[in-house]
């Protein structure tokens, strides 16, 4: 089931730009997507199967981001180590945040992780002489890996979708494993799960700061497929959107982390028809979603579509 | 130095003041039904939007200002029926959402029928400012500083001295006990919801004049609101107004003595900072979790 559900993605988006090819819509949205992709399924490792509420996860997003862009173009690292200490400058933040802030629980934790956020953001927006304030920082260079440019629409698309894969393949083998169960038996009864002899406190900075480096992926990516990275990628609505897929597609489910990913990355591009409304729907959607899908789009919608095959079967 | 300090705690205690009155809210909305309202900033935008609206339809100030009010406890009133009824009982990510997707609505309608422009409106009672010893005073300043101790104390009145109040305590601290004394928690919960619309609106009203109002005020007034809610113990109102100034104040003092562009910053970190040390707030209760 979780292989077969891995290969249908593997297969769609490999089957996408050849079906259309030279299409605007699937090289751009796709990466978008799949970057949104990448950075919910990291975060449903830390909400959904953690149990611990980030409202400031497009942070570390950002700190990913701007670690390739400063790097790369005021000291010309190249691309793929800026990536790199994008990672282990991410990693160490989050680290350090970890074991103060996931002591918090429920609105404390919220509270918290969101004034993380605001802190980034404000410091993205301020120290103007590292990061070039409102108006953010261009021209930084695209990836090259192994002497192979990743220069265009097309080659962004098969990198972030391979890069989406992966990080999809890790997420499904970690809660599989003995540290996922651990996750799940935390969120279950932080209490219960030490009585059985989980090191909650270990398990949830580990799952912390994992969380916080697929995010860091994630923005470098971003950072080197856009060649400008601003402070508005990675303000407080961007931490929102980002739970918001993760409930969105139902908790505790890769697939629906990624299918809550897709779902509203193509609601932002379908709502900019609507201008004036834009706000009004997608407040309006996401009560109505929480209300009557109250286990996300993508199980509610799945155990629609098994009802129904049980009943065009027995048919 | 000196008269600049007292300028910038004057400022501070009147900025903190709203804070005081959001955080309020936001306790109230929290002790009754475990949610912590992420819309309670869209009241005081809605507030001051809808004043501001009548203003310049040539209504007189008071008509106005009670207009908003009601017409904002209105809001709260649906908002509670529509989205937070249905869910009750659901994890707190959830209703956190629904929350975050109900102040989106808001804003979005604010949006259509405002735009997207700022909005201002003339102080109460002129603007010509009263010196204060070293400090000047604008007198807008002493209407938020009198109306928000006055609200302050006939919630704290309500709380303590009136049965209904009483009522919606009793629900704060055991919802199941409180139905088994035939308390009507549904309508408990609606009254906590309009108190709550209504006290963001008010807030939003006085702060109007100071500062402007637009379809996307409500976010920063409500986060700051949540930080006070926070720092004061959630649940607790009378530290959420406690938290509300003393992070007013922060607020203003840092603007002054250190960097205006990283004042929400520091209060930001100060709110960490108390989080780290204190995980249940300064005035909160200890949680102790039932297994």
């Amino acid at each position: 089931m979780r292989l077969a559900g891995f290969y249908t993605l593997a297969i769609i988006a490999g089957l996408l730009p050849v079906l259309f090819p030279n299409n605007y819509f699937i090289t751009v949205v796709g990466i978008a997507a799949g970057l949104n992709v990448i950075l919910a399924v990291g975060l449903n490792l830390l909400i959904g199967y953690a149990g611990q509420i980030s409202l400031g996860h497009a942070a570390f997003f950002g700190i990913g981001a701007y670690t390739s862009a400063i790097l790369t173009t005021r000291y010309a690292f190249p691309p793929l180590l800026a990536l790199g200490m994008g990672l282990i400058s991410t990693g160490l933040i989050s680290w350090l945040l970890a074991r103060p802030i996931l002591r918090l629980h429920s609105h404390y934790l919220a509270m918290a992780t969101l004034g993380f956020g605001i802190i980034i953001h404000v410091i993205m927006v301020q120290a103007t002489y590292w990061t070039g304030g409102p108006d953010g920082l261009a021209g930084i260079p695209p990836l090259t890996l192994l002497g192979w440019a990743v220069d265009s629409d097309q080659r962004w698309y098969s990198l972030i979708m391979m890069v989406m894969l992966l990080s999809i393949g890790l997420s499904l083998n970690l809660v599989d494993s003995r540290f996922g169960r651990a996750l799940r038996a935390l969120r279950g009864s932080e209490f219960a799960a030490r009585m059985m002899g989980v090191d909650t406190a270990r398990a949830k900075t580990q799952v912390f700061v994992i969380s916080a480096l697929f995010a860091a992926v994630a923005g470098s990516l971003f950072a080197h497929q856009q060649g400008f990275v601003s402070p508005d990628s990675f303000n407080l609505s961007t931490s929102i959107d980002l739970v918001i897929m993760v409930v969105l597609g139902g908790m505790a489910s890769t697939f629906g982390a990624a299918f809550g990913a897709i779902a509203l990355t193509l609601l932002h591009q379908g709502l900019v028809v609507f201008e004036d409304y834009e706000m009004l729907v997608h407040g309006g959607l996401l009560i109505a979603v929480m209300i009557f899908l109250p286990q996300g789009l993508f199980s509610g919608l799945s155990q629609g579509a098994r009802r129904g095959w049980t009943l065009v079967r027995r048919k | 130095m000196l008269e600049q300090i007292v300028q910038f705690l004057v400022t501070g205690i009147t900025v903190g003041s709203t804070y005081a009155l959001v955080g309020l809210g936001f306790a109230l909305i929290y002790n009754a039904s475990d949610v912590v309202n992420f819309a309670q900033g869209e009241f005081v935008m809605l507030g001051a939007m809808i004043a501001i609206a009548l203003l310049s339809a040539g209504w007189p100030l008071p008509l106005a200002a009670v207009a908003a009010t009601l017409l904002t406890v209105l809001a709260g009133l649906l908002l509670e029926r529509f989205a937070v009824e249905p869910t009750l009982g659901a994890p707190v990510v959830s209703t956190i959402i629904i929350t975050i997707g109900a102040a989106i609505f808001l804003r979005g309608i604010a949006l259509l029928l405002w735009g997207k422009g700022f909005h201002s409106m003339s102080p109460f009672s002129g603007d010509a400012p009263l010196h204060l010893g070293g400090a000047t005073l604008l007198p807008q300043s002493l209407w938020v500083l009198g109306l928000t101790v006055l609200l302050v104390g006939l919630v704290h009145l309500f709380f303590n001295r009136t049965l209904l109040g009483k009522a919606l305590l009793a629900c704060s601290f055991n919802r199941a006990a409180a139905q088994l004394v035939g308390i009507n928690v549904r309508v408990m919960l609606r009254l906590a919801y309009g108190l709550s619309a209504g006290l963001g609106a008010l807030a939003g009203i006085l702060i109007a004049p100071i500062t402007f109002s637009s379809y996307d005020a409500g976010i920063m007034l409500g986060l700051k609101g949540f930080s006070a809610a926070i720092v004061g113990g959630i649940g607790n109102p009378m530290g959420a107004v406690a938290g509300g100034l003393l992070l007013g104040i922060l607020e203003s003092l840092s603007a002054g003595l250190i960097s205006s562009g990283y004042k929400d910053a520091i209060a930001f970190l100060f709110v960490l900072l108390v989080l780290f040390f204190q995980p249940t707030g300064l005035f909160g209760h200890k949680i102790t979790e039932r297994v």
